[in-house]
C-alpha cells in the first residue's frame, strides 16, 4: 500500500467550505447578543479632551457607551509585547485597548459602544462627541530620528524605540580587501495583510468563566496573555479560533478588541460580537514590512563575495504589539541569503511615528532581508559586468558543506542551491529569453526577467535559540499533538497549531493515517479550541508543519507503539516482531497472522481477557516536540514582466519557480501555498502600498485605494520542486507557507530593471506603479524615490520617500 | 430608524417574508436573519465579491443591494447550489482543483463564476481570468480557482 503522505490528497476542509457550511467568527451569533462599535480617533496625534457620551447613552437600544477612563477598571495590564532581548533596552509605551488621555495615530480606539443590533452600535458610535487638542505629527521614520522631531512619546526624549545589532567577522577588514564595493538604500514599503475575512470577536459570559471566539493564529497565546490583561485565571478562559478566513501574520496579535468584547462581556453578563470594518482592518490591524535598508555589499574582481553591512531602519508606528520590534530583526538568520561572506554586519533602529504598529506579516523579515540581498546582488553583477546568475553560482554555499554555519553563528539545516538554480533553467530557457527579449524590443514590446535565489529561515523553534535563553522572546516554540484512537479504529488527532487555509486537516490526518494503519478519512484533525486538547503556540513562521506535524507524527508513533504491544498480546507474539504493514498490524514473517487498528482500538478500550493488566487502558498520547534547529527551505524563481513604455504598466506575464520544502507531504498543498505566496508578492511589488501623508491621515483606507491583485492581473505558474530533506526532524520537511512572499518581490523588481535596460534604468523602489515606472523610464528622478512626491502615488513619509544616504538621513 | 417595509423574497426555492428596515443591506438580511452565512462579508466598498449571490439568476454583490431591492425576487446563495444529485460542477471543481484555502472568498468566486459559465459556457483562460477581476483571494493566487472554473466549463460543456 502507498503511503498517504506523498499523495495530493484533497482536502478534509473543503465540503464544509464549498457549500457554505464552514463557521467563521462572524457567522457565530448566541442568544442575547448585543454588538460593538469603536469610535476611533481622525487625529494622528492628539490628546484628547473631552467625550460626550451623552447623546450615544439616550439611543434606545444602547447598552453601554465606554471610555478609556471608564473600562480602566477591567484591565490590569495592557497590551502585551513579548520580546525582551538581553542588554537591550526597548522603549514600551502603555498600550491599552482604549486610550486614555492622548490617541498617538489614525483609528486609535477611544471609546466603546454596546448595542442590541449593529446598525445601531455604528449609529450610536457616530453620536460619541469627542474633543480633541491636535499635537504634532511625524510619519517619515527617517525625519523622526533628526533631532527637534516632533515626538511621539514624550516621556522617552527620543523616537527610537531600540537598537538591535547582529554581527560575525571582521566586516571593515572584509570590505577593504573588496576591489569592488556597491551601495544601495532599499526601502520596503508599509503593507497589509488584508486576509479577505476581517477581523471578529465574540466574548461570552458563562457563570464564572469566560469564553473568546476569535479570528486568531494563536488561540492558547491569546488565552495566556487576554487571562492576564483581564486578570482571571487561564483556566476560566477558552479561546476558539474557528474557520479563520485567512492571516497572513494579521491574526498572529494579541489585539485590543479581543480584549474588550471578554471584559464587556463580563460587565454586561451578555455576549458582545465585535466584527471589524475593512477600513478598520486597513487602519488598525497591524501592517507590516516599512523598512530602509542601507546596504553595503564587497566582493573581488571575479565575483567572490567578502563582506556586508547593513544598517536598517524600521518604522514600527506609535506602539508596540507583540512582536512589532522584533519582526525586522527576525530576518536575521539569512541576512547572508544563500552566500557565502567572510564577515557580516546588520544593525537595526527601531523608530516610533504616528502610525499603526507593524508587526508580522507573511515572511515578517525574511521577505525584507531576501529583497535587498537579491537586488543587490543584481547591482554587483552589473558592476563586475557579470551574468547575475554567474555570481550567485560563485558564492552559493556548496551543497556538501551542509549543514552550514554561517558568519552569524547560524546553522544552515540543508541546501543545494546550484540543484534548484538548475531545475529552474531547465524551466525557463534563459538564452531562448534573451533572443526573444532582443527581437521584442526591436518591436517595442520591452519584456524583462528577473531571477531570485533565495533561501528562508522557518520552522519557529528552536525553544532555545529564540526563547529567553536566545534571542529573548519571551516564550517557546515547541508544538503539540495529542492523537486519540476510539474504540472503533477511528482517531482524533488536536494539534496546538491553528491553521487559517494551510490544509492541515488533511496533510495532519495523512501523517497520523500512516502511522496508524487507518485511512485519513478516518482521522478527524482538531485545532483551534483552548478547550479540547494541549498548549499550543499556533501557525505562523511557516512552523506548523515542521514543528506541529513532527509532534503529530511523534504522537502517532507513541499510539503505534502501544498498539503494537496490544497487537503482540492478542497474537501472543513478541511486540518487536510486530510490523504495521499494508494498513495491519501482523507479526512479521507471518502476515496471516494480523489485526486491523479497529480490533486493537477495541481491544485497548474493552481489554479481553489475553491484553495483561500492565497495558493501561486506552489508545491516546500526547507528544510536544521542540525542535534543535530552525528549517531553512530556499528555491530558484523567475519572473518575466512586459513594461509598457508609453503608460508604465507593469504586466507579470510569466512566473517560474522551483521550491524545495523537502519531500512532500501534499504536493497540492504546497503548490497552493507558492501559488498564494507569489501573488501575495506581485501585489506588494507592483500595487500594494499603505499610504500615510504628512498629517498622519490613511490615504489608503479601502481595497479602492489599496489594491489587491486580481485574477486578471496575475499569470498561471509554473511549479517545480526539488526535495533536499531537512536533518532536523523526521519528516525532513521545512515550510512553505510563506516562500513564495519571501521569494518574488526581488524577481519582479528585477525583471522590471531588466527590461528597462534600454532606457539605463538601475534601481527602482517598489511598488512599481505606472508613475513611477514612467518617471523611471523618462528619466525623472530614475525611480529611487526622489522624484517629487506625489500623494496617493507615492506617498510621504513612508518607507520610499526620503534622503539617499545615511549620512542625509540620520541612520546609524 | 424608518419604520419596517416588508419583502417577499424566494430564497434558494423558499418563499420567505419579513419586514425589513429599508436601510438593511441584503447580506446582513441573509445572514443575520436568514441564517445563511455563507455569504460572507470581506469589505466596504463592493470590491471584494465575498458577498456574490445570484439575483433573479444574474450575480450581484450583496452587500450593494438593499433587502428591500429584492423585493419580489428570487436570491440563489452558496446554500442552494448543491442539488439534489449532489455538488454543483463548480462545487465539486474547486475542490478537486484545490480552488480554495481558506474558504472565506470561495461561496462568492463560486457564485460569480456560475453566472460567467451561464453567460459564456466555454470560456478561455483569459475570459475566466476577466470574468473573476470583481472577487479578491488572498490565498489561492488564483491559479487553481481558474484551473478549477476552466475544469467545470469542461465538464458541463461535455456533458
Ligand atoms: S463585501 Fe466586499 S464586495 Fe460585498
Ligand atoms: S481561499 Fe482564502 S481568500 Fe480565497
Amino acid at each position: 500500500m502507498t503511503p498517504y503522505v506523498g499523495q495530493a490528497i484533497r482536502r478534509k476542509e473543503d465540503p464544509r467550505m464549498i457549500s457554505g457550511r464552514a463557521n467563521y467568527t462572524d457567522d457565530i451569533s448566541l442568544p442575547g447578543m448585543l454588538h460593538a462599535a469603536i469610535v476611533r480617533s481622525p487625529e494622528a496625534h492628539a490628546a484628547i479632551v473631552s467625550i460626550d457620551k451623552s447623546a450615544a447613552e439616550q439611543r434606545s437600544g444602547v447598552v453601554a457607551v465606554l471610555t478609556g477612563e471608564d473600562m480602566a477598571p477591567d484591565f490590569a495590564s495592557g497590551l502585551p509585547m513579548a520580546w525582551d532581548p538581553p542588554g537591550v533596552d526597548i522603549n514600551v509605551p502603555d498600550h491599552w485597548p482604549l486610550k486614555r488621555g492622548e490617541v498617538k495615530h489614525v483609528g486609535d480606539p477611544v471609546a466603546v459602544v454596546v448595542a442590541v443590533d449593529r446598525y445601531l452600535a455604528v449609529d450610536a458610535a457616530e453620536d460619541v462627541i469627542v474633543e480633541y487638542d491636535p499635537k504634532p505629527v511625524v510619519v517619515d521614520p527617517e525625519a523622526a530620528l533628526e533631532d527637534g522631531a516632533p515626538l511621539v512619546w514624550e516621556q522617552f526624549g527620543t523616537n527610537k524605540t531600540h537598537e538591535w545589532a547582529v554581527g560575525g567577522g571582521d566586516v571593515a577588514a572584509a570590505l577593504e580587501a573588496a576591489d569592488v564595493v556597491v551601495e544601495q538604500r532599499v526601502p520596503n514599503h508599509r503593507t497589509s495583510g488584508a486576509p479577505i475575512e476581517p477581523r471578529a470577536a465574540i466574548g461570552e459570559p458563562r457563570a464564572e468563566s469566560l469564553t473568546l471566539y476569535s479570528t486568531t493564529q494563536i488561540p492558547h497565546i491569546a488565552r495566556l496573555l487576554l487571562a492576564g490583561m483581564l486578570d482571571m485565571p487561564e483556566d476560566k478562559l477558552r479561546v476558539i479560533a474557528p474557520d479563520v478566513g485567512g492571516g497572513f501574520g494579521a491574526k498572529l496579535q494579541v489585539y485590543g478588541e479581543e480584549a474588550l468584547v471578554l471584559a464587556l462581556a463580563r460587565r454586561l453578563g451578555r455576549a458582545v460580537k465585535w466584527t471589524e470594518s475593512r477600513s478598520e482592518h486597513m487602519t488598525t490591524s497591524h501592517h507590516g514590512r516599512d523598512q530602509i535598508a542601507y546596504v553595503t555589499l564587497g566582493a573581488k574582481r571575479d565575483g567572490t563575495l567578502t563582506g556586508l553591512k547593513v544598517r536598517i531602519v524600521a518604522d514600527l508606528g506609535a506602539y508596540m504589539q507583540l512582536l512589532t520590534p522584533f519582526i525586522p530583526e527576525l530576518g536575521f538568520p539569512v541576512m547572508g541569503g544563500c552566500y557565502r561572506f567572510d564577515a557580516i554586519d546588520v544593525h537595526f533602529t527601531g523608530v516610533f511615528t504616528n502610525k499603526m504598529c507593524t508587526d508580522a506579516i507573511r515572511g515578517a523579515g525574511r521577505p525584507e532581508a531576501t529583497y535587498w540581498i537579491e537586488l543587490t546582488m543584481d547591482k554587483l553583477a552589473r558592476e563586475l559586468d557579470m551574468d547575475p546568475l554567474e555570481l550567485r553560482r560563485r558564492n552559493f554555499i556548496p551543497k556538501e558543506e551542509f549543514p552550514f554555519e554561517t558568519k552569524l553563528g547560524i546553522v544552515y539545516d540543508s541546501g543545494d542551491y546550484h540543484g534548484s538554480l538548475d531545475r529552474l533553467l531547465e524551466n525557463f530557457d534563459i538564452e531562448g529569453f534573451r533572443r526573444e527579449q532582443a527581437e521584442l524590443r526591436e518591436k517595442g514590446i520591452h519584456r524583462g526577467v528577473g531571477f531570485s535565489t533565495w533561501v528562508e529561515v522557518c520552522g519557529l523553534a528552536p525553544s532555545r535559540a529564540v526563547g529567553p535563553q536566545g534571542v529573548g522572546l519571551q516564550a517557546a516554540f515547541w508544538e503539540s499533538a495529542m492523537v486519540r484512537v476510539h474504540p472503533s479504529g477511528s482517531a482524533t488527532v488536536y494539534t496546538g497549531t491553528s491553521p487559517h487555509g494551510q490544509g492541515l486537516d488533511t496533510s495532519f490526518a495523512q501523517i497520523a493515517a500512516d502511522r496508524l494503519g487507518i485511512d485519513p478519512e478516518n482521522v478527524d484533525v482538531l485545532h483551534g479550541d483552548t478547550d479540547q486538547g494541549p498548549w499550543g503556540w499556533g501557525t505562523y513562521g511557516s512552523r506548523s508543519l515542521s514543528v506541529g506535524g513532527e509532534a503529530v507524527a511523534k504522537a502517532a508513533e507513541k499510539v503505534q507503539a502501544k498498539a503494537k504491544r496490544i497487537c503482540a498480546a492478542l497474537l501472543e507474539a513478541s511486540p518487536d516482531d510486530i510490523e504495521l504493514a499494508d494498513g495491519r498490524f501482523q507479526v512479521r514473517g507471518s502476515p496471516d497472522k494480523a489485526k486491523t487498528m479497529a480490533e486493537i482500538a477495541f481491544a485497548a478500550h474493552v481489554p479481553p481477557q489475553e491484553l495483561p493488566a500492565e497495558i493501561e487502558p486506552g489508545l491516546e498520547e500526547n507528544s510536544f516536540y521542540d525542535p534543535e534547529n530552525f528549517v531553512f527551505p530556499f528555491g530558484a524563481h523567475a519572473c518575466i514582466v512586459d513594461v509598457d513604455v508609453e503608460t508604465g504598466k507593469v504586466q507579470v506575464v510569466r512566473y517560474v519557480a522551483v521550491d524545495d520544502c523537502g519531500p512532500a507531504i501534499n504536493p497540492m498543498l504546497i503548490d497552493g501555498q507558492v501559488h498564494g505566496g507569489i501573488v501575495h508578492a506581485i501585489g506588494q511589488a507592483l500595487y500594494e502600498q499603505i499610504v500615510y501623508d504628512e498629517d498622519g491621515q490613511l490615504v489608503t483606507g479601502t481595497f479602492v485605494d489599496y489594491a489587491l491583485p486580481t485574477a486578471a492581473e496575475v499569470p498561471s505558474f509554473e511549479t517545480d520542486r526539488t526535495e533536499t530533506p531537512s536533518p532536523v526532524n523526521s519528516l525532513g520537511v521545512k515550510g512553505i507557507g510563506e516562500a513564495g512572499t519571501i521569494a518574488a518581490t526581488p524577481a519582479v523588481t528585477a525583471a522590471v530593471i531588466d527590461a528597462l535596460q534600454p532606457f539605463g534604468v538601475e534601481w527602482l523602489d517598489m511598488p512599481h506603479t505606472p508613475m513611477r515606472v514612467w518617471n523611471a523610464i523618462h528619466g525623472h528622478g530614475h525611480g529611487n524615490g526622489h522624484g517629487p512626491p506625489s500623494l496617493g502615488e507615492h506617498g510621504m513619509g513612508s518607507a520610499g520617500s526620503g534622503p539617499s544616504s545615511p549620512d542625509e538621513g540620520g541612520a546609524p | 430608524m424608518s419604520s419596517a417595509v416588508s419583502v417577499h423574497v424566494s430564497v434558494n426555492g423558499e418563499a420567505r417574508e419579513a419586514e425589513v428596515d429599508p436601510r438593511l443591506l441584503l447580506v446582513h438580511w441573509l445572514r443575520d436573519e436568514l441564517g445563511l452565512t455563507g455569504t460572507h462579508v470581506g469589505c466596504d466598498t463592493t470590491n471584494c465579491g465575498a458577498c456574490t449571490v445570484h439575483l433573479n439568476g444574474e450575480s450581484v454583490k450583496s452587500c450593494t443591494v438593499l433587502a428591500v431591492q429584492a423585493d419580489g425576487a428570487e436570491v440563489t446563495t452558496i446554500e442552494g447550489m448543491s442539488g439534489p444529485d449532489g455538488l454543483h460542477p463548480l462545487q465539486a471543481a474547486f475542490r478537486e482543483k484545490h480552488g480554495l484555502q481558506c474558504g472565506f472568498c470561495t461561496p462568492g468566486m463560486i457564485m460569480a463564476a456560475a453566472d460567467l459559465l451561464n453567460r459564456n459556457p466555454d470560456p478561455t483562460e483569459e475570459e475566466v481570468r476577466h470574468g473573476l477581476e470583481g472577487n479578491l483571494c488572498r490565498c489561492t493566487g488564483y491559479h487553481n480557482i481558474v484551473q478549477a472554473v476552466l475544469t467545470a466549463a469542461e465538464s458541463e460543456v461535455r456533458a
